[in-house]
């Protein structure tokens, strides 16, 4: 479970022109469930995702997570909580690759190598083998149904499968927590409904989910445990 | 199943596999690279041989040799002296030496004929050097025809060609009996072109030296130990100025290298960025860029170096035949003994490898530190 206390990001704080983008979110984000973040292009979901995620600290405010996977650092053990705000980058990276797996909105894939190896980048600098994480990225490639495109260049890829890459790579450290940004901001409605239904197969699995979108097809779907609406940075109607 | 040694395999094989993508930036870089290396080796490996070569060329030499001089020009010394140098204290031997150039027109350069002092030669036969047999397409067993003072030719019998330690040493050589030197030069009876001294003791010849001034005033003793000198001096004085010639190629490939290299391209930002947001560390980043870097260098650096072992011991430097000419005077034509030591590589590589490393880690280090959400908003 993640939890947010008052949690406020101000960019170019203590300049001419400070901007709050999240401004005093408070949340819970169940385990094991969906949980989609809607609101207008501006109201801050982008920068809570990035918050949760341990990519930038928050201005203020307190970020927990509880029931960490093991194998994070040697200091914690499995189902140990930590307050993330007040860590050393180097913790905050390690934390990431086992927690969170991202799926950005433009994708995000390096150009010019395969498929496969976009795939296997996260896991390179944790010192496994190459081996076994070749071995699992090509099983996950293959279980989404990309294992005809393993050695293909990137560029070549639709929008649909260049997505169903990253979402291959955002699992290939196999973390707790999937973050997907506006992921069907590229996909025609079947593709959209596809991708859902997929979020779906994560949930059973176990995994907790975290999606942005002002998209009706997420929002709306019956698959969503949860929605929270955001707008100027604060959190307008949690039912 | 995590060993440490895995993380940097990993970040070396998508090393290496970057640097194909981007094939054609990275082979011109490493073209212009390994052309300063190949350059700046050329030259340190030139000038350390040919400070070697004159090293040797000295060992062979006596320790002293006394000339004299005729209003302020080096002139025969009468054969006679010898017996007076010979009585200075510590005097172990004096040797009256007749020797001289000889122009020769189709070598295009000059030969030293020499009576030879240690084994007599017969009349009208030659030992020569091997550049001269091969300058005179001769071998032993042929005639060779030398021009004397008075423009009639004479003949020598090729006795024999002799055995190269240092071509340098006894390449333009023509040794031959003492009467014959003296009929191809008209050069007088007793006297001799210099006294070739050796002293019981080394560390006695400036103190003998000085005795031979005072006795002969018209006497200059030159001593092996300021001959290196000289000819160290006169090396490094050219090497260096080649150096500050080289030093400006060296500059421009910096600032080619900081251009290409690290001032990165807008695709390997966004790279960057897109590693830092998929959970590489700074570090890691910085590795990758590290063994990019020093697969450039080392290729670079290594193929720099045998391309100009080749070029100096293999080819004589050829194309630094201009730039050196003064040499060419100074030595006939030679080949160059292969040598390397590690002094001169450490210098080349601190003059190559450092200054391309220097220039590419600031802008690497600057992308490499980038927040990891700014990949989130591109
Ligand atoms: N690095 C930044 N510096 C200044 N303002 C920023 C920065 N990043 C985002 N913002 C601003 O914060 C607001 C929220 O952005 P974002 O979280 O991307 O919203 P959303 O994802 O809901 O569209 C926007 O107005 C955006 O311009
Ligand atoms: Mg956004």
């Amino acid at each position: 479970m993640i939890e947010l206390v008052q949690v406020v990001k101000t960019f170019q704080a203590g300049l001419a022109t400070p901007f709050t983008a999240v401004d005093g979110v408070s949340l819970s984000i169940p385990e094991a469930q969906i949980t989609v973040l809607k609101g207008p292009s501006g109201s801050g979901k982008t920068t809570l995702l990035t918050l949760i995620g341990c990519m930038a600290r928050p201005t203020s405010g307190r970020i927990h997570l509880h029931r960490l996977p093991g194998n994070v650092l040697p200091q914690l053990q499995a189902g140990d909580s930590v307050e993330i705000t007040s860590l050393p980058e180097r913790f905050l990276t390690a934390i990431r690759r086992r927690t969170f797996g991202f799926i950005f909105q433009q994708f995000n894939l390096i150009r010019g190598i395969s498929v496969l190896e976009n795939v296997m980048l996260p896991a390179y600098p944790t010192g496994e083998d190459h081996r076994s994480v070749e071995a699992r990225a090509v099983q996950r490639l293959e279980s989404l149904g990309l294992g005809r495109h393993l050695r293909a260049s990137v560029e070549r890829l639709s929008g649909g499968e260049a997505q169903r890459v990253a979402i291959a790579r955002a699992l290939i450290n196999d973390p707790t927590v999937l973050i997907a940004d506006e992921p069907t901001a590229h996909l025609d409605s079947r593709l959209s409904e596809d991708f859902m239904a997929l979020m779906g197969q994560f949930k059973a699995a176990g995994k907790t989910l975290l999606i942005t979108s002002h998209d009706p097809i997420v929002h709306g779907s019956p698959l969503a445990d949860r929605v929270v609406e955001l707008r100027d940075g604060q959190i307008v109607a949690e039912p | 199943m995590r060993a440490p040694t895995q993380r940097y395999r990993n970040i070396l094989d998508f090393a290496l596999s970057s640097l194909l993508r981007r094939k054609g930036r990275n082979l011109s870089l490493t073209g212009v690279y390994t052309l300063v290396v190949f350059v700046l080796a050329s030259l340190i490996f030139f000038v350390q041989a040919l400070k070697r070569e004159a090293r040797e060329l000295l060992v062979q030499a006596p320790d002293m040799v006394v000339q004299r001089l005729v209003a302020g020009r080096h002139d025969p010394i009468l054969a006679a002296q010898a017996e007076a140098i010979r009585s200075i204290r510590g005097v172990l031997e004096v040797r009256p030496r007749l020797w001289g150039y000889y122009y020769d027109p189709a070598f295009g350069g000059n030969l030293t004929v020499m009576a030879n002092e240690h084994e007599p030669i017969a009349a009208d036969a030659v030992w020569i050097g091997q550049g001269v047999a091969r300058n005179m397409r001769v071998n032993e067993g042929d005639l060779i025809s030398l021009r004397a003072y008075d423009g009639l030719p004479m003949l020598f019998l090729v006795q024999k060609i002799l055995p190269t330690e240092s071509e340098l040493v006894s390449s333009d050589l023509v040794l031959m009996a003492p009467r014959d030197v003296r009929s191809l030069f008209h050069f007088p009876e007793g006297l001799a072109t210099d006294l070739a001294i050796t002293a019981g003791n080394p560390r006695e010849l400036p103190t003998i030296a000085a005795k031979i001034v005072e006795r002969f005033p018209d006497a200059r003793p030159i001593l092996k130990a300021e001959l290196l000198r000289t000819y160290e001096a006169v090396f490094d004085w050219r090497g260096g100025l080649m150096v500050v010639v080289l030093g400006s190629a060296l500059l421009s490939f910096v600032i080619f290298a900081w251009d290409k290299a690290t001032g990165l391209s807008a695709e390997e930002r966004r790279e960057i960025g897109i590693l830092k947001s998929i959970g590489w560390e700074s570090s890691d980043v910085l590795l990758l860029k590290f063994w990019e870097g020093t697969v450039v260098s080392l290729t670079a650096f290594l193929s720099g170096i045998l391309l100009a072992y080749v070029h100096v011991f293999f080819f004589s430097a050829r194309l630094f035949e201009h730039a050196l000419k003064g040499w060419s005077v100074l030595f006939p034509r030679y080949r160059l003994l292969p040598a390397l030591d590690g002094y001169q590589l450490t210098v080349l590589f601190f003059l190559t490898v450092l200054p391309y490393t220097a220039a590419t880690l600031v802008p690497i280090w600057r992308a490499a530190t980038v927040d990891p959400d700014a990949a989130m908003r591109t």
